[in-house]
């Protein structure tokens, strides 16, 4: 079975105002205050829509939007400032040089693309607060960008909805 | 030599250069914020941009913490209310003493001309929430600039110590707790008066007494307050409890291990307390233009 023999559905085109708002909403999600246990392994959201949007459009989300964003996170996590701006270009580098590929696979396919992207993002954070003078974080860190591989399935099917077209076409 | 054609359409640079060069200014940015803090101001105009947004997505929890509160059983309510009762009785005899006491000590002081110490003043802040970064240990609250609040000051609660501010904005600052790895308190031994320095462990929120010899007077259960040696910590804050101490004839020092009293980790109400002390002015080499602070203190009130 080769994957792309999948029919491929026509979808509506994605407008400047869908990713916009699931950027916003995925910084929102980040900025919920949680207990500091459910934190240590919330999957980060902006990463992971970044990583969508890299791999469905690679041409609309820009390196600009990902370092604002990664700012935004730095100030709000009160890590290092560019810290998640360089984890956060890096992933789009990474998705827009994958979306060829990953699309061809199923949704569980393509979230196992997505974990050793997250994976190689937490890696990159690491490194940089290792030279920074800091000491390893809690193991429990990690689960944070395996639930994110998972999470994509959902958000892949949430972020399709909107695009479906209005009628059916057999109702012509 | 072959020349490439054309591209039909125009793209710009390729993804491989702009990732360049945003990782490029990324790892500048962290250069300057980690070694030369020049960064200030973006990070102030970033945080004013960003506080509505973080207000609206704090907003669901405290309407749900709000109702939960309005819920609590009527006799959680009544006993949490004969329980403050009873500590206020307490306290109110404490603080009986303690005003007979200040005036003694103030009396003393005029006599031994002493300077008198300043009466200090606090801030009632509320914990926004603890930063999801896994290798410091920093809560933000809901005081910032705009507050009056300095880098620098001390943040307790209501069992001891919490941590100092290190990073204010307008509208939120940063308080880095006492079990971050950056963080070192002065602290003097309750029982035995021995002074030292406790540091954060940076893992699992406890404090390591270091560099305190294997014969050190120090035992389990001991408590640590704030020496104040450091002007940063009012003197006579609790901080930690010994909860382990480890002796080793091979090692230089003994490993004590403590936990800190404040409510690290926990939500709730903090106190930040504004007055930085007066202390005499480091001595300052002469190659150094004066000292900066030794301007005549304003009082505003």
């Amino acid at each position: 079975m080769t994957p792309l023999a999948r029919p491929q559905e026509i979808l509506l085109p994605v407008t400047t105002g869908l990713i916009a708002v699931t950027v916003l909403g995925a910084l929102m999600v980040n900025l919920v205050p949680l207990p500091l246990g459910v934190l240590a392994v919330r999957p980060d959201f902006c990463a992971l829509v970044l990583v969508y949007w890299g791999i469905h459009q690679p041409r609309r989300v820009g390196f600009t939007v990902a370092f604002l964003l990664g700012l935004s996170i730095d100030l709000v996590n009160a890590s290092l400032f560019g810290q998640h701006a360089l984890v956060y270009v890096a992933l789009l580098f990474a998705a827009i040089g994958l979306h060829r590929r990953v699309l061809n696979f199923s949704l569980v396919g393509q979230s196992l693309h997505i974990l050793p992207l997250l994976f190689a993002g937490d890696l990159i954070s690491i490194a940089v607060r290792l030279l920074a003078g800091d000491e390893l974080p809690a193991p429990a860190h990690f689960a944070g960008a395996l639930i994110g591989a998972l999470m994509w399935i959902p958000l892949s099917v949430l972020f399709r909805l909107p695009r479906l077209p209005k009628t059916s076409p057999d109702r012509v | 030599m072959e020349a490439t054609p054309p591209p039909f359409f125009k793209r710009g640079p390729s993804p491989a250069f702009r990732f360049g060069v945003f990782a490029l200014f990324a790892v500048v940015l962290m250069v300057l914020d980690a070694r030369l803090k020049y960064l200030e101001p973006a990070r102030q105009a970033i945080s004013i941009i960003l506080y509505p947004l973080q207000q609206m997505a704090a907003a669901p929890g405290a309407v749900i913490g709000r109702i939960t509160d309005y819920f609590t059983a009527k006799d959680a309510v009544q006993t949490e209310n004969s329980r403050l009762r009873d500590e206020t009785l307490r306290q109110a005899a404490a603080l009986q003493e303690l005003e007979a006491l200040r005036r003694e000590n103030t009396e003393l002081r005029s006599l031994l001309e002493a300077k008198a110490r300043l009466t200090p003043s606090s801030v009632l802040a509320e914990v926004l929430y603890g930063a999801r970064d896994p290798f410091s240990r920093k809560l933000i609250i809901d005081k910032g600039l705009t507050d009056a609040i300095q880098p620098g000051v001390a943040v307790v609660d209501s069992e001891g110590v919490i941590g100092q501010v290190t990073r204010v904005y307008p509208f939120v600052a940063e308080v880095t707790q006492i079990s971050d790895k950056n963080q070192a308190v002065p602290v003097q031994n309750v029982r035995s008066g021995l002074r030292a320095i406790v540091f954060g462990n940076g893992k699992d929120g406890t404090l390591d007494l270091r560099f305190m010899p294997v014969s050190a007077d120090v035992q389990v259960g001991d408590t640590l307050v704030t020496s104040g040696i450091d002007g940063v910590y009012p003197p006579g804050l609790p901080v930690a409890r010994v909860i382990d101490i480890e002796r080793n004839a091979a090692l230089a020092f003994a490993r004590i291990t403590c936990a800190p009293l404040g409510g690290v980790d926990r939500r709730g109400h903090v106190l930040v307390l504004t007055t930085r002390r007066d202390l005499p002015e480091r001595p300052v080499e002469p190659s150094e233009p004066g000292p900066k602070g030794k301007k005549p203190r304003r009082d505003d009130s």
